[in-house]
């Protein structure tokens, strides 16, 4: 039986990420469906990019940017005293990155499917935009919150490259599932990296056949 | 074309696919000499510098060619157990080589050392330690430090001996970063993100690792000696260009241009 601390690690990773995406990306998405800006080709561009960038593109910069010798990172050294590289919270930074378009897409797709007509109806009832917004549009983009989140979710539990470039494999920190079946592998554990595998072929399945089984009656154009 | 159909017949019969688009490419990619045959050669990162020098130096005085793959060796082993189609093995360590040898991977008699691993400690940062990387490692004023993974890279496993040696590893096992190998071991610390390496000597003095850092050479007397060993896999028991590859290490001339890398000659 294999340690399961990366276990936990991995599906707090993926929990924390879910949920600093989906208030990131709610504005965006929302912003996204609803411009008629020039820059909306670009944002919708730029917050593609890691569906096709490699993991090693996204890593290397991120080495290089969350570096304690970099602005950013060594801002972040002086006000918390921690590197982002090697530790949590820059998987945190990198995996919000890396799952952006699972997030934004299916929000973007939902709030673009809900359309003008019901917030221009509640503005003439006399609701302000945000009251607008919580009590009619996110409960009509219900089915497209639930894909970000699972969508999100699923994606960050099958970071690998990333992480394995920023991360240093520390054991409680940074040594996710995919981690340690790599090493598990190398080292002729294979038992071990059985069960690791084995859990997250069973979990990706039903994540997807949650997402899948719950748009099966109103499709919603993800990914 | 000639040559290449012979090289191309060759690959085929031995491993199709793959090894037939290797040696296709190989074949073409020499179209001066006569690449008789070609070894696909499985390299411990620490030794992939010296490699590159080595196959320009080999493929110019031999009729055949190399192709080489570099990873840590933990990995090249476990390709290797899974059918990956390498002929000659350089490994990092002595216990891959023989247990390749001892389930009948590779050819029994062939294993020899072709390297002796040296430690250097190194740091993006001049003014780190002034030759004294001891006492800067008991000091601990800093936060992280980069090795290999001592699971699976000799050199990982070597500088955790040389922590222990010195005293420091219990204290600084929490500090510890782990690269997949050597190399990786050793950007973390060239692009600042550790304050120092503790890595293949090969590494620091590289003519690429052009930041003049700190550097602390690790006595060979702090770790058990790291000596790599070179196999011929079965696979290639009758490649010429494999054979050939394995007689040219052993070369005197060729041992001083691998001591000269940061090797040592036990």
């Amino acid at each position: 039986m294999p340690d399961l601390g990366p276990v936990w690690l991995t599906a707090h990773l993926a929990g924390v990420t879910t949920l600093v995406l989906l208030l990131l990306g709610t504005p965006l998405a929302w912003w996204l469906a609803r411009t008629r800006a020039r820059a909306k080709a670009v944002v919708e561009a730029v917050t593609a990019l890691p569906l096709v960038l490699p993991p090693t593109v996204l890593g290397f910069y991120l080495l290089i940017l969350l570096s304690p010798a970099a602005p950013l990172g060594g801002w972040w050294v002086a006000v918390t005293g921690e590197t982002l590289t090697f530790s949590f919270t820059g998987l945190v930074v990198a995996s919000v990155i890396y799952s952006l378009p699972f997030a934004v897409q299916p929000l973007q797709s939902a709030f673009e499917s809900v359309g003008r007509g019901p917030v221009e109806a509640a503005a003439s009832l006399g609701a302000s935009p945000l009251d607008a917004f919580f009590s009619v549009v996110v409960p009509l983009a219900g089915r497209g919150f639930l894909t970000a989140a699972v969508l999100t979710f699923a994606h960050t539990l099958g970071e690998f490259g990333v992480v394995l470039m920023v991360g240093g494999n520390i054991p409680g920190e940074t040594r996710v599932v995919s981690i340690a079946i790599y090493e598990h592998v190398e080292t002729l554990r294979y038992a071990e990296a059985h069960v690791l595998a084995g859990g997250m072929l069973v979990v990706s399945f039903l994540v997807l056949l949650l997402v899948y089984g719950v748009n099966r009656r109103n499709p919603l154009h993800v990914g | 074309m000639q040559r290449i159909r012979r090289s191309g017949a060759r690959a085929t019969r031995r491993a199709p696919g793959l090894l037939a688009v290797l040696g296709l490419g190989a074949a073409l990619a020499w179209p001066g000499g006569a690449a008789a045959e070609v070894a696909l050669v499985a390299v411990a990162a620490n030794f992939a510098e010296v490699m590159e020098r080595l196959e320009a130096d080999f493929e110019a005085e031999s009729p055949h060619g190399i192709t080489v793959t570099t990873g840590s060796t933990g990995k090249l082993y476990a390709q290797i157990v899974n059918g990956a189609p390498f002929d000659v093995l350089l490994a990092a360590d002595q216990a891959r080589p023989e247990l390749l040898e001892q389930q009948g991977i590779a050819v029994r008699g062939t294993r020899f050392t072709y390297a002796s691993g040296r430690l250097s400690l190194w740091s993006a940062d001049p003014g780190a330690f002034a030759g004294d990387g001891a006492a800067w490692l008991r000091r601990g004023g800093f936060r992280r430090l980069a090795i290999a993974n001592p699971d699976l890279a000799p050199y990982g496993l070597a500088a955790r001996q040389v922590l222990e040696a010195l005293g420091v590893y219990d204290a600084l096992a929490g500090r510890l970063v782990l690269g997949e190998n050597v190399g990786q071991a050793h950007a973390m610390a060239a692009t600042g993100n550790a304050e120092a390496a503790l890595v293949a000597r090969a590494y620091v003095a590289s003519p690429r690792n052009d930041q003049p850092g700190s550097r602390w050479d690790v006595p060979a007397d702090l770790h058990a000696p790291i000596r790599q060993d070179a196999v011929l896999l079965m696979r290639a028991e009758d490649n010429s260009a494999a054979r050939d590859l394995l007689a040219f290490l052993r070369r005197e001339e060729v041992r001083r241009v691998i001591a000269g890398y940061g090797y040592g000659s036990d």
